[in-house]
This record gives structure tokens, sequence and C-alpha cells, in this order.
């Protein structure tokens, strides 16, 4: 069968977001108040075989770890459908 | 032996390799013997050390290094440094030897999200590497840096035991990256890679604005003189 994934990854908890931190810091110029904690990460899809949801899960999860994400400082989570 | 063989060192060159020549021309003027190694050769020629030069391997795409780390001579680079052969990651080599595996840690983005083109101090952590047996221990080095990313991180565990291997091999003396322990250059705990942000090959030559790098460059040449010279292999 065909799936489609969506992968989402961010950066670790208590791994200093730069690019958040700069969002962040441009928003009240623009008049904002009260927006604050902005992480960035990165979404990739991708569409794959796989016998059913769980075996499609298995390899998207095992090339996050391998290539999409950096585990030492990225986290991930994987979306079937 | 009647004399001592002259080091041979492989540059690999990437699809997007930026500092190759400077790496053939500044370890050549230091009297070593070079060959430039394409990406998707699965065997490396033979050769003492490997460089993984600077630029911008695959166009960084994903992760700086990401996609390099899959290049096919790569196995070659991970079976010569399981086996204690040299292996010298400058700036995207050194973000590729981390994505591969073959050094601690992770570069990030650089703290205020500037590209750095810059002078920068570097302190002589640990004068007993292969790489640094030319410095004193505490000498400043003046070598530039040339990077978005090259903010080091490593878990806490790995860090305290990195510093007391004395694996954090050159500090930033000015951090100008948020690089944990300051740091500009780390080995493994074999000391048989290194990686730094700094390029040591642009800064061989007076007319460059420093002859520092020859520091660096020159102690790996002095290693393997020494390795040849007591294994008398070569």
């Amino acid at each position: 069968m065909r799936f489609t994934a969506e992968v989402k990854v961010m950066l670790k908890d208590g791994i200093s977001d730069p690019q958040g931190q700069t969002i962040e810091r441009a928003l009240p110029a623009l008049g904002y108040t009260g927006v604050g904690e902005v992480r960035v990460g990165k979404r990739i899809e991708l569409k794959l075989d796989a016998e059913d949801a769980d075996d499609a899960r298995a390899k998207v999860e095992d090339l996050c770890d391998r290539l999409l994400a950096n585990t030492v400082i990225e986290s991930f989570e994987v979306e079937i459908s | 032996m009647t004399s001592l063989a002259t080091p041979r060192v492989g540059v690999v060159l990437f699809p997007g390799s930026n500092c190759e020549q400077d790496c053939v021309r500044s370890f050549r003027a230091l009297g070593a013997e070079t060959e430039m190694i394409w990406h998707g050769e699965k065997s490396l020629p033979d050769v003492d050390l490997v460089v993984l030069p600077g630029g911008f391997a695959h166009g960084d795409y994903l992760r700086t290094g990401a996609l390099a780390r899959f290049s096919p001579i790569m196995t070659a680079v991970e079976e010569h440094a399981a086996g204690g052969g040299l292996v010298l990651g400058i700036c995207n080599g050194f973000q590729i030897l981390c994505e591969a595996g073959l050094l601690p840690g992770a570069l990030r983005k650089n703290v205020g999200l500037k590209f750095i083109c810059a002078w920068a101090e570097l302190r002589v952590e640990n004068a007993d590497t292969a790489f640094t047996r030319r410095a004193q221990p505490g000498q400043v080095l003046k070598v530039p840096i040339n990077h978005f990313e090259g903010n080091w991180y490593v878990d806490d565990e790995t860090r305290e035991r990195m510093v007391a291997n004395g694996q954090i091999v050159l500090r930033y003396t000015a951090n100008p990256n948020g690089s944990l322990e300051d740091a500009a250059g780390i080995t493994n705990d074999g000391g048989n890679v290194l990686g730094m942000m700094p390029h040591p090959e642009r800064a061989c030559e007076a007319l460059l604005g420093s002859e520092d790098g020859a520091v660096i460059l020159g102690s790996v040449l002095d290693t393997l003189g020494l390795s040849s010279a007591t294994s008398g292999v070569r």
C-alpha cells in the first residue's frame, strides 16, 4: 500500500533555538505582545510503499533516525496516513 | 630504512567542497604529498591522513554534513579512523564528522544567527595530540573562521568526559558562535580524529595574515613522520 508520511523535526527541549529567539524578538516591533516561546523546526512530507500503517511508521522512523533528524540535537514526530 | 617516506595526505572532494585546493597547497608547502579523492570512490588510496575540507558538501541540504556522511567514500574513511588512521575535518568537514558519528556532538547555527567571517584566536588546550604537538601548551593561534553553523553542542555527560580526557583541544579566546566549552576543535576518544571550525589551511603563509595554521598541519606531518620512523612500514 501507498502511505503518506508527515515528519516534524524540532530542536530538542533545552537546546537553544536562535531562529526562534530572533523571531520572538521581532514580534514586539510589529505590535504583538504576549507571544513567546517561539520554536522553529522542519516539516518533511514523503510517500512510501509499506505493508500496513505500522510498517510504514517503522520505516519512516528508521529514516528519521538515520537521516532526517540529528538526534543529538533534534527530536521528531511521525504521522502516517 | 635510509630515509623517511613523505607523509601522504588525501583530501576528499565532495560536490560543494570549496577549500580543497587550499588544503592541498598548504600541505604540499609543508612537505607532504597530496592526493585528491572524489567522494564517489569506495576505497581510499594509500594515504596516512584523510582531510575533509570546508565548503558546502551536497549543498548542506537538510543539515550541514547530513548528506555528505552517506557519500560512498565515507565508509572507507570510517574504516581508516577505526584502524587508528588520522582524520582531520575542517569547518564543513567537522560538521560531516559529527554527522557521521566519528566525533561527538553536533554543530548548531551560530548564536546571533550571523555567518561569521573573521580572524579568531585559538588557545591550544592540549598540546599532546597528533594534531598539536608542534604547539606549546596554552599557545594562542591566529586562524580565520568562516561559518554559519559552528555552535558545537554535546550532552553534559559526554562533555564532562571529553574535558577530563583533554578532547577539547582548541578553545576560542573570545567565543564567536556560542560553542559549548568555547570549543573550536575537538578530538574523538582515540585522539586520531580532529574536527575544527577554524581554517588552518588558510593561515600557512605570512602573506595571508598568519602562519599559525602551519602549527596544526605541521603537527600532523610530524606525527606521521614519527609513526613511519618507529613502525618502519613506510
